[in-house]
Order: C-alpha cells, then structure tokens, then sequence
C-alpha cells in the first residue's frame, strides 16, 4: 500500500509540474504584449523597455519560468489587471461558492444513481427498469443550463419553491444555503445520475449473475443482502471511477450553472476574466481547475485502491 | 432485450446486426429521429421559411402558432424555426468536426498503443490524465489565444474526446491483435503499420462508429453551452446555444423562445443516444451495456 501510494504521489508531483509549465507557455503564448499594456499606449519605446525590464519580461524564459514557480509556491498569483486585486484573494474567495455546488451536486447524483441503478437491475424486466432507462437516457440527452432555465422559470419564479438567483454560505446559515443552492446542485448533478445509472445498472446485472452471489444465494442469504452487501458493493468500484471521470463535466457545468442562478462562484470569475481579457486571473483560474484535477485524481485513485484491494497488487500501471 | 438471437445459417454477420437493430423499437425511434434531424440540417436553405438572420420589427416575440410563423419569433422579429433548423445545421457540423478529430488523432494513436507494448505505457498514462479534464478550460484557454468562433469550439471538444476514442481502439485492437487471420499475417511477414491498416482497423471499425455515437451527443450539447457563454459560435450565425442566452433576457415575456432551441438540442442528443445504446446492443449481443 506504501509503495503504491508512493507511486502515485510521486506521479501527480510530475504531472504538476508539467501542468505549470503548461500554462506558464500558454500564457506567453497569448497574442499582446504585457510590457505594452502594463505602460500603456503612449508610452516611449524607452519607457516599455523599462517596464519589460521592471517586469522581469527581458530575462531568459527559464529564468522567468523559476519565478513564476516561485512565486506560485509562496501563493503569489499575480494581480488582477482589472481590479487590482491579488489573484488568489479572488480565487479564494469564489472558489468555496463552487465547492459546495459541486459537492452538492455529486452527493445527488451518486445517491440518486446507485438506487435508481440498482432497483433497475434489481426489476429487471419490468415496467420499473423500462421507465428509468428511459429516463436516464433523456437525463443524458438534455442540457444542463436549459434545464436551470426552465426550472428558474417553473419552480422558482412560477410556483415560488426556490429562490431564482443569489448565494448564503453553508457556514453561515446551513438552512438557507440549502435552499439556495439545492436547484443548482440538482440541475449540475442529473447527468451525472443519469451516467451513475447506467453504469450501476450494468455493473449489478453482471455482478447478480457471478458464482460468488449464486453461491451466496444458495447458502440462504437473504435477497437485500445479496444485493447490498455483495453486488452493491463491488458495483461501488466502477462508480468511483466514474465519478473521477465525470470530473471535467461537472467542472464545466459548475461554470454555465453559476451563470445562469447567478452565484458569485469560480465559473463567474473565469468567464469574467476570459470576456476582459485579465490575464493573471486566466491563468490562475486554469492552474487551480489543473492542480485541482490532479488532485482529486489522485483521491480516486486511493479511494480505488482501498475498495478494491486487487489494484494495489497490479500496481500503479495499472 | 438481448434475447437471444437464433443464427440463421446463412446471415451474415451484417445481417444478424440489422435484425437486432429493426428489433429494438426504442433504436428504430433513434434511427428515424436521427434521420430527420439529419434531413433538418441538410436541408435547411431550403426548407426553412425565411433567413435565419431576418429581422422583422413589425412583428416581434409572437407565439407559436402564428400566421407565418409556425414556432414563433424573438425580440427581433426572427423566425424561430428558421433559426432552429440553421442552429441544428451548426451543432451538427461541429458534432461532425469534433467526432472526425477525435478519431483521426484517437484511432491512430489506440492502434498503436495496442499493437506495440512500447508505445502503450506512455500512450495510456497520457489518456488516462487527459481522460476527464474540463473541455471547458480548453475552450477558454483557445477562446483567449484565439478568439471565439465555431471552428475553435469544435477543436477544443473534439481535443477532450480524444482519449475516450483511444481508450477504446485499443482495447479492439489489443482484442483483435489474438485473432488468427492477424497471426497468420504475422507469420507471412507483414509488417506491423500493414496488419493494423489491413486486418486491425476494419475489424474495429463498428466500435468506432458505436463510440462516435456516444461523442456526439456530448459535443452537441458542449457547442450548446460553449455558445450560450460566448466562448462558442458567434452571432449572427445561428446557433441553438445563442439563441438559449437570448432567450433567457425575455424569458418570463416569451418561454418558448427558450424552450423550442433546448427542445431542439434533446432531440438530436436522444436520436444519437438512442441509436447508438441499439447498435451497441445489436453489435455485442448479450452485453449487458
């Protein structure tokens, strides 16, 4: 386990620093020169020449790319050429808004997967899997953000249920923010069901056919504790992948979702400072979704390996 | 549903695949549907009543049902159902972009991770890394080198759906790489570039197209969103997506506005899903997937 977790440690290490060098390339990429704008238009070429110089702009790029990494180290994103304020600061401060959203809307679409998952391979055959699979299909085929819109339009503002916009920290006030941020997280979540579904449907269909059930079942277990205890459970491996893989979707949704119920989130922020042009804050946003997909990648890959211990034998190539 | 299906001595497999498919209702819907979104796209300079593009101030925000215009028109005077049968036209075609990338850089590379033992570790790191990012970051990071068009959005989703079409030429190739026929080319001497070409590809061509059917929904609804924030196709070329975000601006005043254009992008993603859960059926019968 030690080793494996060694491994894979030392592996998401190399993969951030390939992914700083990334954007620190992509960033100079950028059509513009930062030099220019930062002394602005009617500057002398002497004047940029000095601000390139201020700016450290005139050094060799690995030179230029070692402060970079510094300056990331000690939590120095740069500032916002916009507003003026510290990269991070904004980061921080929008970042837990989109947590909670997702977090959210993961933990909806886990559970409401793996049930509705279940009882379909469970009722196979009847009236009951037909109806979820037809569902689960239609959850994969709709857009996410046409569904926020209509359920603004039906349950917040038509049948007042829900609040239409607007943001209260968890921390704050735990039941108002529930009730702010449930349609969102909903809304963000059902494709994910709908995948969660699929998947566990799949999963339990082969599983309550394996030896090991039949050999359970004739032992005289029980038809809950077959499909808890056994099936269920080794059906939880393949969702945990999946959820790793469902990762870059929900990000994605996160961005439109916040938009369209007007939370102050990170997908506010990125879409603020792609519209403005703020490029510190592009490339912090896009170094903190990198690092973070890295990361939980990671976490799965652990959560994985507890839950089935086979993969720590084959190793981290597997 | 994946009874079991009794080999007729003499159908072949094509045959046997084609049976499967007129068998499973719910595919035989997908089939049509998709045919008429496909019809819809191609014909769209034809069928559709006016321009996309034409206003008519006299006659803004009208209901469905109106003398002239069938499903209604926005804020400008614009004939819904010409705008949703163009809109369709560009979600398909970036659909078709996205899906042709993802397999001319996808197959290429599942093939060769496959075939050789060599490439297949830094291949399959590299995929399975890439596997979940955020199109999103993409289509932001290429929005903000260079600029916001249909082309870029398609790029950028076809890019993130690579590694899932070499996910799966590999695994067919590695499936396949045992056959006989491909042992016996080997035996003869051909070279491994030849017996990928010749014996390999076509053989993993049907799970090609099956996962082609599962991009394409996703990247329709990816170049929906894209284009509802801005970072996708711009206006004034119709996109279902754009016409979303316009419609958010009056959609107390007109809700059909927004609900025909997300209606739209359903239909063509349940045709695609539709169709290819039958195909993956008929294809691998007793599969449970």
């Amino acid at each position: 386990m030690a080793h494996f977790l060694l491994t894979r440690l030392w592996q998401s290490v190399v993969t951030l620093v390939l992914a700083s060098m990334v954007v620190f390339a992509g960033v100079r990429a950028l059509p513009g020169d930062p030099a220019l704008a930062a002394a602005g238009e009617e500057a002398t070429p002497e004047m940029v020449a000095a601000v390139r110089a201020q700016l450290g702009l005139d050094q060799p790029l690995w030179v230029q790319y070692w402060r970079f990494v510094k300056n990331l180290l000690s939590g120095d994103l740069g500032t916002s050429v916009r507003t003026g304020t510290p990269v991070s600061e904004l980061i921080g401060a929008t970042l837990p808004v989109t947590a909670w959203l997702t977090v959210y809307a993961l933990g909806f679409a886990v559970v409401v997967g793996l049930i509705a998952g279940t009882v379909a391979a469970v009722r196979r055959g009847t009236v009951t899997e037909f109806g979820l699979n037809t569902l689960s299909v239609v959850g994969l085929s709709v857009p996410s953000f046409w569904l926020g819109l209509l359920a603004i339009l039906y349950l917040a503002v038509g049948l007042g249920w829900f609040p239409a916009s607007g943001y209260v920290s968890p921390v704050e006030d735990p039941l108002r923010a529930l009730h702010h941020l449930t349609l969102p997280a909903v809304i963000l979540g059902t494709g994910i069901a709908a995948v969660v579904m699929r998947q566990t449907r799949a999963s339990m269909l082969a599983n309550l056919e394996a030896d090991y059930v039949r050999t359970a079942r004739a032992k005289g277990v029980s038809q809950a504790r077959v499909v808890v205890r056994f099936a269920l459970r080794n059906s939880l491996v393949v969702v945990v992948t999946l959820v790793g893989l469902q990762l870059g979707g929900l990000i994605s949704g996160a961005v439109v979702t916040e938009r369209i119920f007007g939370l102050p989130g990170f997908g506010k922020l990125t879409l603020d400072s792609v519209f403005s042009r703020d490029y510190p804050v592009i490339e912090g946003v896009v170094l903190i979704v990198t690092f973070a997909y890295i990361i939980i990648n990671l976490v799965v890959d652990v959560l994985y390996s507890i839950l089935d211990p086979r993969i720590r034998v084959t190793g981290a190539n597997s | 549903m994946s009874a079991p299906v009794v080999e007729a001595d003499l159908g072949s497999s094509r045959g046997r695949v084609l049976r499967h498919l007129l068998h499973n209702k719910l595919g035989v819907a997908g089939g049509v549907a998709l045919l008429l979104v496909a019809a819809a796209a191609l014909l769209a300079p034809w069928i559709a009543p006016y321009s996309p593009t034409q206003v008519h101030f006299e006659t803004p925000l009208q209901q469905p049902r109106t003398v002239g215009f069938p499903l209604g028109t926005d804020d400008l005077g614009r004939d819904i159902l010409s705008r949703i049968l163009y809109g369709t036209r560009a979600s398909l075609q970036v659909g078709i972009l996205a899906v042709a990338l993802s397999i001319v850089v996808g197959a290429p590379l599942g093939l060769a991770a496959g075939y050789w033992r060599w490439l297949d570790g830094i291949v399959s790191r590299l995929t399975d890394l890439t596997l979940a990012f955020p199109f999103l970051i993409l289509a932001v990071g290429l929005a903000a080198i260079r600029g916001a068009s249909l082309s870029n959005a398609a790029i950028a989703l076809g890019i993130a759906h690579v590694p899932q079409m070499i996910r799966v030429v590999r695994a067919e190739t590695l499936r396949l790489k045992g056959a006989e026929y491909v042992l016996a080319a080997r035996s003869l001497d051909a070279s491994g570039v030849r017996i990928l070409a010749t014996h390999i590809l076509p053989n993993a061509v049907p799970s090609i197209i099956v996962q082609a059917t599962v991009i394409m929904p996703a990247v329709v609804i990816g170049e929906a969103l894209l284009s509802f924030l801005g970072l996708g196709i711009q206006p004034p070329t119709p996109s279902l997506g754009i016409m979303l975000s316009d419609a958010q601006q009056y959609i107390f005043r007109a809700p059909y506005a927004a609900l025909l254009p997300g209606l739209a992008i359903m239909v063509i993603c349940l045709a695609f899903n539709l169709f290819g859960d039958a195909l993956r059926d008929a294809l691998d019968p007793g599969g449970h997937r």
